[in-house]
């Protein structure tokens, strides 16, 4: 849709802005139906904000939560691009939750592909209006003016006038009912490289505001003691120690809700958050263990190790007859591949601050789901809707998934309202962030393969367990099909095949982590595919592209939802392979791995990760990844994107783990639950895009975790002749 | 409660506190500066990073008593007199936060490496930073910024 006219009518509004200036207002909703305007405007009302005010700045409000991954300014850009503003002067603003503004979730990496054309449009339009308002006050036919970097320009005159000085009178200029937007070779600030992400200046000099920096008149901090075993539940509690040590106002107690993944405890308010962390240590509390108490890693691995060794309770799919084949085959190639629970441990610890006064809650909370925390707040304490008020605050210190659950803004509200008056920030200490998680949860995988003369599997058997995300809350059902995206449905020609799962009952809360699902399942099936080139005696690559074939079971082919190309996803695995000089000689002791993701974020991954093993110790040289994500807009911010998500997998690849005794994490601080530093980080992360410019655009956020975790695992297999089949990695 | 003498971004400052309190907790919650961020609380992640008399120091294992009398700087004061730091600039130049939480402390340890070390390398650029945690990952960055950051201190453009 280069250079389409789209009507405005139908998405956006426009007129003057309160205390100055002219501004425009989009509905612009999630998924595929963002392309397609509502058909009556009123029931979509507006939910993105662009003013440009009287001193040039132009604000935009935009309803998607900035964890790190640069979504305001990749949707600033679309605005700036066709508004043809100074960049520099383009000021981001988050929005508050407001339910009339329809879903502000942000997670599956899809923000992009929701917004971006009505975004274009907008600006464009806010254009046409500043200078049809200017050729007024120039006395000059329109078509003579030009713009740039918020100003417009009549060149013939030598005059020009900005923005600011404009945005009144362009508020009063009939709406265009068409605008032009730019084609792609007209582009000043889309697809360039270099585009300074918005935020960062304030980042350097302190001035950011994350959720724990949110700071209220007369607030209150609170330290929270939660039960660290899992659904225990506060026996009794005496405050009375507590609420000697200076600056302690109150203690009061929080039940446990499991459906929300509130945990019993409870909470001290001080007058600063030192003093509430001192009088929660002088707290005694006496706990009732609950049912999960027994539980532990050992057990778990126990319990999934024996389901993966025979058929398990869900079949999620099967194609042919793999027991058959298997059962008379005579060689019979089998792995086991086992990961631990992994944390999010977000640099921000969780926070949230709540007020409860003259019966409205408003929060300020670091949420990647407002929507969520707004109606789990009003149902769980029983608040009218339209009561209950989240802002989000403007930045999140990282979120990777963990910022979806409400339960840090459902706790914090639960004090508020106890409090009753004064706003009170809840802090989360790290111990009470990695001991109250929702985490990746553990899993094995079982796959048994058999070979046919040509080297090519005939046969392929998926066993595995995990305790399901979906099952978490107690729910029961059926969890394999979610729960084996990555490998349960994968694209490599098999005539036989199946993948069954077995439930593993826990206690432990488990969440939405970078990339999900795929972060275990394609560790698994990428690295099994390396075992059966090995074993063929073919070269690991040449094999993927051999047997890539088609997306084979229960969904359909190239639909919009769920589109699967196997060019596009050769032609990534061969950009990734070249890039890497794959086939090359290397540095004595090096070795080469390769992995692609199953196209399950939609935008296509391969990497080829360089290490060695020295010591005991895995180095990774350089990662090349190759990425098909459709058109890049943003090419430094995508890159920061895809080098995170490289260095977020190597860490968990290699130092983290979550384990569980007595129904309770065993790690409570950095010392234990080890993430990468920069010494373990690689001299270089190349990143290569497969040019595709004729496709829908997808998110860049998850798809470069799952494809390193094997990719790592082949190179140190290659390196030291000794597979890892189970994370973290240990040599 | 204490009234203790001190400096904070070259301003003589009297903060009233208990003398036990980490100078992390004191900056945030008592001066109202929460550039400096809080991570872990013990040491391990760098992200409350601030100079104490010119030398890094993690603000969450120090006293506000052992402050008395010394001059800090947080990441508020790192620019002087209208010029950013050139961590400060390498940092924006090259586009190094993500989420930027970890990034206060990252500037403030990188910029106590330039004022010392005119010329890191890797090696020298990842022991100094080693104490500095970043989730998102934006360690290959990092190194390039602090390079370019000295490179700025010697006087070469873009
Ligand atoms: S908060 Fe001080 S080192 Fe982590
Ligand atoms: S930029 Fe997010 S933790 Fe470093």
């Amino acid at each position: 849709m280069s250079s389409s006219t789209l009507s405005r009518r139908e998405f956006l509004w426009v007129g003057a802005a309160l205390g100055g200036g002219l501004l425009v207002q989009v509905a612009c909703r999630g998924g595929a139906k963002a392309e397609s305007p509502p058909s009556d405007a009123k029931t979509a009302p507006p939910n993105i904000f662009i003013r440009i005010a009287p001193d040039d700045t132009v604000h935009v409000t935009i309803p998607k939560s900035e964890m790190g991954q640069g979504v305001r300014t990749a949707l600033a850009l679309f605005v700036a691009e066709e508004l043809d503003a100074d960049w520099s002067k383009v000021r981001p603003e988050a929005a508050a939750f407001d339910p009339q503004l329809g879903s502000q979730g942000t997670g599956g990496s899809g923000s992009v592909l929701d917004t971006h054309s009505r975004l274009r449009v907008a600006g464009a339009t806010m254009r046409q209006m500043l200078v049809v308002a200017a050729a007024q006050q120039l006395g000059v036919p329109a078509s003579e003016l030009t713009t740039k970097d918020s100003c417009v320009y009549h060149t013939a005159s030598n005059r020009s006038l900005g923005y600011g000085a404009l945005a009144d009178a362009a508020a009063k200029v009939p709406v265009p009912t068409n605008v032009r937007l730019r084609k792609p070779t007209e582009w000043r600030l889309l697809g360039r490289d270099g585009i300074k992400a918005l935020d960062v200046p304030d980042i350097v000099h302190g001035r950011a505001k994350y959720g724990i920096d949110t700071r209220r008149d007369g607030m209150l901090f609170a330290s929270v003691e939660r039960a660290t075993i899992f659904g225990a539940t506060v026996k009794s509690f005496d405050p009375s120690d507590a609420l000697k040590v200076p600056g302690v106002k109150e203690v009061v107690e929080v039940k446990g809700d499991r459906e929300l993944g509130v945990h019993a405890g409870v909470a001290v308010i001080a007058t600063n958050t030192w003093a509430a962390m001192q009088g929660r240590k002088a707290l005694k509390v006496t706990w009732d263990p609950g049912p999960h108490a027994q539980e532990g890693s050992a057990s778990y691995t126990a319990f999934m190790r024996d389901a993966v060794s025979k058929p398990g309770k869900e079949l999620v799919n099967r194609i042919g007859d793999p027991d058959e084949v298997l059962a008379k085959a005579t060689d019979v190639i089998r792995a086991d591949y086992e990961l631990p629970f992994i944390a999010h441990a977000t640099m921000e610890p969780q926070n949230c601050t709540a007020q409860f006064s003259n019966g409205m809650m408003e929060l300020w909370s670091p949420t990647q789901f407002p929507d969520w925390a707004h109606d789990a707040v009003a149902d769980h304490l029983k608040l009218d809707k339209s009561k209950v008020k989240v802002n989000v605050t403007p930045l999140m210190g990282g979120a990777f998934g963990r910022r979806i659950n409400p339960d840090f803004s459902v706790e914090a509200a639960m004090i508020a309202k106890a409090v009753n008056g004064a706003p009170v920030q809840v802090v989360w200490t790290r111990a009470d962030d990695l001991r109250h998680d929702f985490y990746r949860q553990c899993a094995i995988h079982r796959l048994e393969a058999t070979l046919g003369p040509d080297g090519n599997p005939v046969a392929m058997r998926h066993r595995f367990s995990s305790p399901a995300i979906d099952a978490s809350t107690g729910k029961r059902g059926k969890f394999g099909a979610g729960e084996s995206d990555g490998i349960g449905n994968h694209v490599y020609r098999v005539p036989n095949r199946s993948s069954e799962y077995t439930l593993l009952d826990s206690g432990v809360p488990r969440g939405w982590w970078r990339a999900v699902n795929t972060t275990h399942g394609t560790f698994a099936l990428e690295s099994f595919i390396d075992e059966l080139a090995d074993k063929a005696g073919k070269d690991p690559y040449e094999y993927r592209m051999a047997l890539i074939d088609r997306w084979v079971v229960d969904q359909p082919q190239d639909s919009k939802d769920f589109p699967f190309n196997p060019a596009r996803y050769k032609a990534t695995l061969k950009l990734a392979a070249e890039k890497a000089g794959w086939g090359k000689p290397l540095p004595a002791g090096h070795a080469l791995g390769i992995a692609q993701n199953v196209p399950d974020h939609l935008t296509y991954a391969a990497e080829v990760v360089e290490a060695s093993v020295t010591n005991g110790k895995v180095n990774v040289h350089r990662v090349v990844v190759a990425v098909d994500c459709g058109r890049v807009f943003n090419p430094d911010g995508a890159r920061s994107q895809l080098e995170g998500g490289v260095v977020q997998a190597l860490s968990a690849a290699l130092g983290e783990e979550i384990t569980i005794e007595g129904g309770a994490v065993v790690q409570g601080g950095f010392e234990t639950y080890r993430l990468l530093r920069i010494g373990g980080a690689p001299a270089r992360i190349e990143i290569h895009w497969a040019t595709n410019d004729d496709v829908p655009v997808t998110g860049l956020g998850e798809p470069a975790v799952p494809p390193f975790f094997p990719a790592l695992a082949n190179a140190v297999a290659r390196a030291t002749g000794k597979r890892p089949r189970s994370l973290p990695i240990r040599v | 409660m204490l009234a203790m003498e001190l400096t904070i971004n070259g301003k003589p400052t009297t903060v009233d506190g208990p003398p036990d309190m980490p100078l992390l907790w004191a900056l945030r919650d008592l001066v109202g500066l929460t550039g400096t961020k809080f991570g872990c609380g013990t040491s391990l992640c760098g992200a409350c990073t601030v100079h104490i008399d010119g030398a890094p120091t993690r603000s969450c294992s120090v006293t506000l008593s052992a402050v008395a009398g010394k001059s800090v700087t947080t990441i508020e004061g790192l620019a002087s007199g209208g010029t950013d730091h050139a961590v400060q600039q390498a940092w924006t130049e090259l586009n190094v936060p993500q989420c930027g939480y970890c990034q206060a402390g990252q500037v403030m340890s990188a910029a106590a490496l330039i004022n010392r070390n005119a010329n890191p390398t890797d090696a020298d650029i990842d022991a100094a930073m080693q104490g500095n945690l970043c989730r998102c990952g934006t360690y290959v960055r990092i190194r390039a910024a602090v390079k370019r950051a000295a490179e700025i201190r010697r006087g070469v453009s873009a």
